[in-house]
């Protein structure tokens, strides 16, 4: 075993760990920091991959700002949750039915997909991955659509979060 | 001598060849100088640490028109040693209904978060702990995560002051991290990278020369960042106390203490690297080692801006502090990246006086701009409050209106 597939296995260990914990922590709080943890395994993945800035952007976007609001929101709500104490309810069966479903049919089609046997082609002589990836962004050819769609997606979300936050004036 | 034009890579080869010498594979020979690297950076950037409690100590005495400590070794130089020592035989209490283990891991978060942020800011030309290509957004992303560590101390401690003095810093650090992160773009996109390393190299004329307003916005968020007048609204002593470390005693108090004071020195640290041109200066290139003392002159320099606005500066009251972060710098640092792109595209090809002439024009014209926005804005507020208002007047000596 190379050292690369040693730090993936720790990795993936942790991460599917912690998301483990994430759905059996009984403290909402514990929830919110095994997720942190999990995303955060998710970022160390992007660095093995040699994705410098998808990894930081994980960071920034997973753990700086989703997270953040979570437990933002879990402890303002401190009393509901504590005063919460069951895990499960009834239909717990039929979730568990599904996301084994759910989790034996990607398993499936993953299988039966190429990418996943083959092994990481090595980078260009000289290629600045960060600089592919920004010109990729706004590059006619590649992802310029759908960049501008997410603008104007994140633009409309902004805006209506100032509307329902404004004060009414009667 | 090679020493002296290139010493970290002389160190390294010496150490590998010795290492090797002793019939270690080259791997393991690899990650051992890696591990040494960390705990060199470490160890230096925490020593300088220790000494920066002297250096605020006796900044502020000055400041206040005291002496500071003035009893341990020539001029107080020991005290922070003694200051150490008092902090490790301190008992150390954890109070009744924390969460030990959040409780425990919360102060090692604050000083590591700072920590970290080391790895990347180059010390001198060829001394740096790595040279990421994605260096600018890392500091964000660090930056994150010191929030994080903010809220689990203050939800840890089981203490309703602790948890709302953590509150109010998250909403500051939240805040002021989005016209941070707007005025960081600018040498970005002044120097087309995102390494420290390039971004330094880039600076032929220094970015606070180029772009002062970017300068000065970084500089308040940072100040905003670091919890420090006129932005410390993390403690209060009316109102929450200690803030999110009330409860903290000894060792664990003083990694906050310790996390703050280096937090500073960071920040003085990047923006010497972003806006003043890092190491550079006159010989840096042969000698890297006057890189280093360039490097820290300058990040010294910035703290002591940095102390000079805490100990002298009112606070700011939180609803202001949040409108001004919101409503003035947000918007102005949008402008000034805009008209940054824009200006730098256009004169990709000029010569460096016309960059600076053209630079220095926009950045007049946006001051200016902003400045008489402002002084409209004011008007209106100070006609607002002159407004003559209903008075309150108590029922017995209100003259009755019956005949």
């Amino acid at each position: 075993m190379t050292a690369l597939q040693i730090l993936f296995l720790i990795t993936a260990i942790v991460t599917l760990g912690s998301a483990l914990m994430v759905v059996t922590s009984r403290n909402l709080i514990h929830s919110a920091l095994w997720l942190i943890l999990a995303l955060f395994g998710v970022a160390v993945l992007y660095v093995v991959l040699n994705a410098g800035f998808l990894a930081v952007a994980q960071v920034v976007i997973y753990i700086g700002a989703i997270a953040i609001l979570i437990i933002f929101a879990v402890m303002m709500t401190r009393t509901l949750v504590e005063n919460f104490p069951v895990q499960m309810n009834k239909e717990w069966w039929l979730a568990g039915l599904l996301a084994l479903a759910f989790f034996v049919s990607l398993a499936w089609m993953l299988g039966s997909w190429e990418g996943f046997s083959t092994s990481l082609p090595p980078m260009a002589e000289g290629a600045d991955p960060l600089r592919e990836l920004g010109v990729a962004l706004v590059s006619p050819n590649a992802y310029v659509l759908p960049f501008e769609l997410a603008s104007i997606l994140l633009l409309a979300a902004l805006i209506g979060s100032l509307m329902i936050a404004r004060e009414k004036k009667s | 001598m090679a020493f002296f034009s290139d010493p970290i890579n002389v160190i390294a080869d010496w150490l590998r060849s010795l290492l090797v010498g002793w019939g270690l594979a080259e791997g393991a020979v690899t990650i051992i100088l890696a591990l040494l690297g960390v705990l060199a950076v470490t160890l230096a950037v925490l020593l300088v640490d220790i000494f920066l409690v002297w250096v605020e100590r006796k900044v502020v005495a000055r400041l206040q028109d005291r002496l500071g400590p003035n009893r341990l070794g020539p001029f107080g130089l020991i005290q922070p040693i003694a200051d150490v020592i008092k902090l490790l035989i301190k008992e150390d209490i954890t109070p009744k209904g924390a969460d030990k283990f959040i409780y425990n891991l919360a102060p090692i978060m604050a000083l590591a978060t700072v920590l970290v942020l080391w790895a990347v800011i180059p010390f001198g030309p060829g001394i740096y702990g790595t040279d990421l290509d994605v260096g600018v957004l890392y500091i964000v992303a660090i930056g994150a995560l010191g929030a994080l560590g903010i809220i689990m101390a203050g939800w840890s401690s089981n203490n309703k002051y602790a948890l709302l003095g953590a509150f109010r810093s998250v909403a500051v650090l939240i805040s002021f991290e989005v016209p941070m992160v707007i005025s960081l773009l600018v040498p970005v996109i002044l120097s087309s990278s995102m390494g420290f390393n390039q971004i330094i190299a880039a600076q032929d004329v220094w970015y606070i020369v180029l772009s002062p307003l970017a300068a000065l916005i970084f500089f308040i968020a940072a100040q905003a960042e670091l919890g420090r007048a006129p932005f410390d609204l993390g403690e209060a002593e009316s109102e929450i106390v200690a803030g999110f470390h009330i409860e903290y005693t000894g060792m664990k108090f003083g990694m906050f203490y310790a996390g703050e004071l280096l937090h500073a020195l960071t920040f003085g640290a990047l923006f010497s690297a972003l806006f003043l041109g890092g190491w550079r200066g006159p010989g840096a290139e042969a000698f890297p080692l006057l890189g280093v003392v360039y490097f820290f002159i300058k990040s010294f320099i910035l703290y002591f801006v940095i102390m000079w606005v805490k100990y002298s500066l009112p606070r700011i009251r939180i609803d202001h502090m949040l409108s001004f972060c919101w409503k003035f710098l947000t918007p102005l640092s949008l402008v000034l990246v805009i008209v940054t792109a824009v200006l730098a595209k256009t004169l990709q090809d000029a010569s460096t006086l016309v960059v600076f002439l053209a630079f220095t024009l926009a950045n007049i014209l946006l001051i200016t701009g902003t400045i008489i926005i402002l002084n409209r804005y004011a008007s209106k507020g100070r006609q607002k409050v002159a407004e003559p208002r209903p008075v309150a007047i108590s029922p017995e000596n209100r003259v009755s209106e019956i005949p």
